[in-house]
């Protein structure tokens, strides 16, 4: 991004009337500094003026307006946007219109924290009437870029401080109907659930666990686990799935070892794809969580073993890491330290 | 001898889609596989010049250019070009992302211009402590980091005293909330990063306390995630930034031992690639920069596996924090017997003897950040089709010097030749991986530290 495009109407603040009475203030470098950047002079005299009205903490309305370029120019100078709070504090502003400053701003530099931080500024102080603007708005950054970290971290706290959870999951379903892959979207699911339990409480993960709408984890988790199922055999090579099964379980996982389902998906991918790292993983959690295997899961898993057989009293847990050496050549030494660690209830 | 293997994934990748015909109908292409299929096809084609040419040849192509880096990085040093305007906020960021890159480099630096710098940061120190991102800016938590480690990179007694503890101290307490984390600066964000820092600063100059750490370690537990890897703010997605700052910080705490541990280990060890590289969260894409913060929060779960197989072992397999949250676990495994202090953790941390081989595959990873980070003119990116700058040359060589000193037991100790992808003179200065700084560095700072 440069400052350098429709420069050339611009108007030095020098030969401004109104900045008439103020002394710029030059940045103090030192005699040799280092790494100097040859600033443009535009840059270079917004912000010595920024300076001067800076030091002399004068929260005016030119003082407002000071701020609004030197952001334009550089929007990742936290000083500035610190100020600028200020200001528009001293002078009441409507902040309905500070959101609008935001909205272009954030829009091209959709990565820059100040920005955000400022919008849940903002946001705070306009409180639950400022709901449905904040998550249109970051709808339209995500559609942009349906993982923007900052635009997900908005979203939640708009959610949790706010409200506006009555439309998230439809919203996360849509996302995830357009693209499966979208980690961000599992994860915001994730936290609707939470928040009935726990007040508040992530995107797929988000929304189950924290909304307060939808009953919590708990209850949640028979529709999820077949939606996850349904995900994870539609690709069985999409790692979000695999990871949000889990999720569902978390801190849970005597349940976990008794669903029949999860180990069910793990054998159904396995018996086509009999390399899937996923499903290999997710049976060796499961036999350390201390899963029976069925004699049927042992025979597939027993065919699998490509090399030399094992000793009768190998565990089954210690054979699928074997596997798993072998056909996860990036993480064999993973695999191998799992292997020489097995809990001692795992089967 | 030299090293010169290198390292082919098997077609069975977590990562590609490997689309199978007989499970339901094939995937439909979404932007996560498309992106991701054009990054693995150019990694393939660099890569498929490694084939079909001898040792020699591989091990030429391997090279660390290292002069053309030291170019590149003192070039930054004395002067940046008009587009850096967009950094004129992150000034120590850059001393501290070349100078350690040179440090990594083993370049020595002349006193002049040692003695350059130290002037340059005293003007972005504030009078009330801390360092902000230029002379007359605000101080913040991130460029008090960077100003810190690069004074400590510095290592002169000149350097090292330069920085008004006292003041930094109140600072660090200003920035702390009431939740237990901290601010980025007066009145600025709230997150993982800011804990990380400011833990870090403390504790590499010896003012770390009960007061700065009370709390912050329940704020951390609140962001790791039900993937295992750690987040930015509670309730956010897993990612390697965030994971290593939060690792680092609970270490540094001597609070690891709270986190669930196996499913960290489990998801970190998930994030290398087909690519060989790191990639920051589930199903993105490739990063260079993540060769740090990924291979970083390996290196520290290599020396922490006694407490991970503590965890497996206990009767707790789940991880959730069923240790109460005001709890504040001694974690003997970690201080060694009997210290008290904090800000010996992070020394007693790097002398521990590592049993076990890493946990990734340190070869791969040289190879991604060498033949397609690694720019020949000098610098690194964060992939093949990216422009090269200073952060990930920073994070680059940070992390090509962690998967080089993987196989060492004791911290430093020089590794094998094997260990070593390329000519072994390609071998970097170790760092300490909980500041991120040389190693040599941090031992003459953390004895001048001690001695005040």
């Amino acid at each position: 991004m440069s400052s350098s495009s429709d420069d050339d109407d611009r108007i030095p603040f020098s030969r401004r009337p109104e900045w008439s009475d103020v002394r710029p203030v030059p940045q103090d470098d030192g005699p040799h500094p280092v790494v100097p950047i040859a600033y443009r002079d535009d840059f270079r005299e917004t912000m010595d003026y920024f300076r001067a009205v800076y030091l002399a903490d004068e929260r005016s309305s030119r003082a407002l307006y000071l701020t609004t370029e030197a952001i334009e120019m550089n929007p990742g100078n936290y000083t500035v946007w610190h100020f600028r709070r200020l200001v528009l504090e001293a002078l009441n502003v409507d902040l309905h219109e500070e959101r609008d400053f935001i909205d272009q701003i954030a829009m091209r530099n959709p990565k820059n924290y100040q920005i955000w931080h400022h919008r849940r500024w903002i946001a705070e102080k306009l409180g639950p009437e400022a709901a449905d603007k904040e998550l249109e708005f970051t709808k339209r950054v995500l559609a942009y870029d349906a993982k923007n970290y900052h635009a997900w971290s908005h979203r939640q706290w708009v959610l949790q401080s706010l409200g506006g959870w009555e439309k998230e999951l439809d919203y996360c379903q849509k996302l995830l109907e357009d693209d499966i892959f979208n980690n961000s979207a599992w994860n915001q699911t994730f936290d609707f659930g939470l928040s009935y339990n726990q007040e508040y409480s992530k995107v797929r993960y988000f929304v189950i666990t924290r909304s307060p709408l939808l009953g919590g984890l708990q209850a949640m988790r028979d529709s999820e686990l077949s939606y996850t199922i349904e995900a994870i055999l539609a690709n069985p090579q999409n790692e979000s799935p695999w990871r949000y099964l889990q999720g569902l379980y978390k801190g849970d996982t005597d349940v976990l070892v008794s669903e029949n389902q999860v180990s069910e998906v793990c054998l159904k991918v396995l018996k086509i794809d009999h390399s899937c790292i996923f499903a290999l993983s997710l049976l060796l959690d499961l036999l350390c969580y201390g899963f029976q295997p069925s004699d049927e899961l042992k025979g597939v898993i027993e065919a699998l073993r490509k090399s030399e057989p094992a000793s009768s009293d190998d565990k089954l847990a210690s054979t699928i890491c074997s596997i798993l050496e072998i056909v996860d050549p990036m993480r064999s030494n993973y695999w191998a330290w799992r292997r020489s660690n097995l809990p001692s209830k795992a089967c | 001898m030299e090293s010169s293997a290198s390292f082919s994934p098997s077609s069975c990748s977590p990562r590609s889609p490997n689309p199978n015909p007989n499970l339901d109908q094939q995937p439909r292409l979404t932007i996560t596989l498309l992106e991701q299929l054009k990054v693995e096809q150019k990694v393939a084609e660099i890569y498929g010049l490694l084939n079909g040419v001898s040792a020699h040849a591989r091990s030429l192509m391997s090279e660390l250019r290292r002069d053309k880096h030291v170019e590149f990085l003192m070039r930054g040093l004395k002067q940046l070009g008009p587009s850096y305007h967009v950094l004129d906020a992150n000034r120590p960021w850059l001393c501290y992302w070349i100078l350690h890159s040179i440090a990594l480099l083993g370049e020595p630096l002349d006193t002049e211009l040692e003695n350059d710098v130290m002037d340059f940061l005293s003007r972005c120190e504030d009078e009330d402590g801390g360092y902000g991102g230029g002379p007359g800016q605000l101080p913040h938590l991130a460029t008090t980091y960077a100003a810190v480690n690069t004074l400590v990179t510095l290592g002169s007694e000149n350097a090292l005293s330069s920085i008004n503890r006292d003041n930094l101290y109140k600072f660090l307490l200003r920035m702390k909330d009431s939740s237990g984390a901290f601010r980025m600066h007066d009145a600025g964000e709230i997150d993982v990063r800011a804990c990380y820092t400011a833990i870090s600063v403390a504790s590499i100059l010896n003012i770390l306390d009960y007061e700065l750490v009370k709390d912050v370690g329940n704020y951390i537990l609140r962001c790791q995630t039900y993937e295992g890897g750690i987040a930015g703010e509670p309730g956010s997605e897993a990612h390697g930034g965030y994971t290593f700052c939060g690792l680092a910080t609970m270490i540094l705490i001597n609070e690891a031992d709270r986190l669930d541990l196996s499913s960290l280990l489990d998801w970190v060890a998930f994030r290398q690639g087909v690519e060989c590289g790191f990639q920051g969260r589930t199903n993105k894409l490739v990063d260079g920069c993540y060769s740090f913060w990924q291979g970083g929060v390996l290196a520290l779960m290599q020396k922490l596996l006694p407490v991970v197989d503590k965890q497996l072992t206990s009767s707790s397999v789940s991880g959730e924090s069923s240790l109460g949250s005001t709890c504040n676990i001694k974690s003997s495994d970690l201080a060694g017997q009997g210290s008290g202090k904090l800000s010996d953790v992070g020394f007693s941390f790097i002398k521990r003897h590592t049993e076990s081989v890493p946990l990734f595959h340190t070869i791969a990873l040289q190879q991604y950040i060498l033949l397609c980070s690694q720019v020949l003119e000098g610098g690194f990116k964060d992939k093949p089709g990216k422009n090269r700058d200073f952060y990930h040359s920073c994070y680059c060589l940070s992390g090509l010097s962690v998967s080089q000193y993987s196989w060492s037991k004791d911290a430093g100790a020089s590794p094998l030749p094997t260990a070593v992808l390329g000519p072994y003179s390609n071998l970097l200065e170790p760092i300490h991986p909980l500041y991120n700084v040389v190693l040599d560095k941090y031992h003459m700072s953390h004895e001048f530290f001690s001695r005040s």
